[in-house]
């Protein structure tokens, strides 16, 4: 068995002609708190959306937990994975989305429900119990029959990371998920996964535009720029003493706005 | 010499006879749509499938019913197909044309529909490993039915009005009725006139009872299960 969560292996992915990134080779431990920064459109959100099965790749391998996700292996021959292996690799897997997508047309709880039971097959008592287990984990319980138009974009947020947890995956996969909210709202869902990082029990890739944040969680920090890896490292060296002078010029126009 | 003065005891002697025979309009009508509605659904998923092949056939077969003729439709059926050893009743006929004719104009509101629901949506789906069955049915169609309400109702009641066309494989609906009614007493005025009012009253019934399923149409908490 892999000590990885996470491999990607020799990846090449393209959009039509213009080739995002090309033998790109990337690992994350096992419980590993990664967080992944770096200027906008250089790709950071498309590994996580490789790995969530939303985007595919055009060469190379990608493996969740030691499993091929985008390969299968069947009589000894590799083959394109088909929908039902890319249901198990999923399996692995929560997501939590820039833009929260929510269910609009259901309640809180449901949103959180949903899948535990249609999926995992939990039956509705055992589903809403969980649910509202983590709601009061995000400090929502009192929303349960709320609609998500009820909610600010903090607690939006912070269902999204319920429902995501709901799945009892592995793997959390965070695509900017503060991006998207007013300045004063952001710490709410920060500590969130804060008390996440710190239970030790994920495997967390967040990409994020909070240098601060990603600094205090993150066991390390990847700048990733044009389809690759530029520096990756410790959070200290990164933003102490990047050594690459791409890394300080991004840091910089950060730290000067 | 014809008389075009109104006969009120010609009219109030056929107007029981047409309500019968309205009977068998909306029979036609209402089970024309739920086949339509089917028909409609089935097409519009197939054109999202991801063998390409069966989404171009999809597509084709849509076009092809569009573009022809509702009569031509119900001619075929009525009388080609008996030659292949499908011999239809009337109604059954008269459903089954009115079903396809409108399910491909349903399919293409039901296509949008399901087309205007946020890209997001499916990605949740998706990461939280639904089924397409569960997607479509818990995410997908309970937020694209709302769009779809206006422009569904719309064809169905196109499709109320184009029951008289059904009279030309002698069904005996209202228009036919009312045409025997009108040959047998050399009176065509009443029965006409009436058919048409009928027709007036229950349209415009229609058309309100749909504005107002889309207005009270809850934006929150409509779900299939």
């Amino acid at each position: 068995m892999s000590d990885f969560a996470v491999e990607f292996d020799n990846v090449t992915k393209k959009f039509g002609d213009n080739v995002l990134f090309e033998h790109f080779n990337f690992n994350i431990r096992k419980n590993e708190v990664v967080s992944i920064i770096g200027p906008s459109g250089s790709g950071k959100s498309t590994l996580l959306r490789i790995l969530m099965t939303l985007e595919s790749i055009d060469a190379g391998m990608v493996r969740v937990q030691g499993e091929s996700l985008w390969h299968m292996q069947k009589n000894g021959a590799w083959l394109p994975a088909d929908e039902r292996h890319l249901r198990k690799c999923r399996g692995h897997m929560g997501m939590v989305f820039q833009h929260f997508n929510l269910f609009p047309h259901m309640t809180v709880l449901r949103n959180i429900t949903e899948a535990p039971i249609h999926v995992l097959g939990q039956s509705k008592e055992e589903a809403r119990a969980n649910g509202m287990e983590l709601l009061r984990t995000v400090g929502l319980a009192d929303k349960a029959d709320a609609y998500p138009s009820r909610l600010s974009g903090g607690q939006k947020q912070r269902v999204g990371i319920a429902r995501a947890l709901a799945m009892k995956p592995s793997i959390l996969l965070l695509d900017e998920i503060t991006s998207a909210l007013d300045p004063e709202l952001v710490d709410e869902v920060l500590e969130v996964i804060r008390k996440l990082a710190a239970e030790d029990a994920y495997t967390m890739m967040l990409v994020t535009h909070e240098m601060y944040f990603a600094r205090e969680i993150s066991d390390r920090v990847c700048f990733f720029d044009a389809g690759q890896i530029v520096e990756e490292g410790p959070p200290e060296q990164i933003f102490n003493a990047p050594n690459h002078e791409r890394t300080r010029a991004f840091l910089n126009s950060f730290l000067n706005i | 010499m014809i008389e075009f003065e109104w006969n009120w005891a010609f009219a109030w002697e056929v107007l029981p006879l047409l309500l019968d025979a309205c009977k068998i309009t909306l029979q036609a009508t209402l089970l024309g749509s739920v086949l339509a509605i089917v028909i409609g659904l089935l097409l519009a998923l197939l054109r999202r499938s991801k063998w390409k092949a069966v989404g171009y056939t999809a597509y084709w077969w849509m076009e092809f019913v569009r573009s022809t003729p509702l009569l031509v439709q119900i001619y075929f059926l009525y009388y080609v197909a008996p030659e292949w050893g499908l011999n239809l009743s009337p109604m059954v006929t008269g459903v089954l044309a009115l079903g396809m004719h409108y399910g491909a104009y349903l399919s293409e509101v039901f296509r949008s529909g399901i087309d205007g629901v946020d890209k997001g949506q499916w990605e949740a789906s998706i990461a939280l490993n639904l089924s397409p069955y569960r997607t479509y049915r818990d995410v997908i169609l309970p937020q694209a039915l709302r769009a779809m309400i206006p422009a569904a109702g719309n064809y169905i009641i196109a499709m109320f009005k184009e029951t008289p066309q059904l009279s030309a494989i002698t069904l005996l609906e209202m228009l036919q009725l009312a045409k025997i009614m009108g040959s047998e007493n050399f009176r065509y005025l009443e029965p006409f006139t009436l058919v048409g009012l009928i027709y007036l009253v229950l349209s415009l019934v229609a058309s309100t009872a749909i504005r107002q399923a889309e207005r009270r149409f809850p934006k929150e908490g409509f779900t299939l299960s």
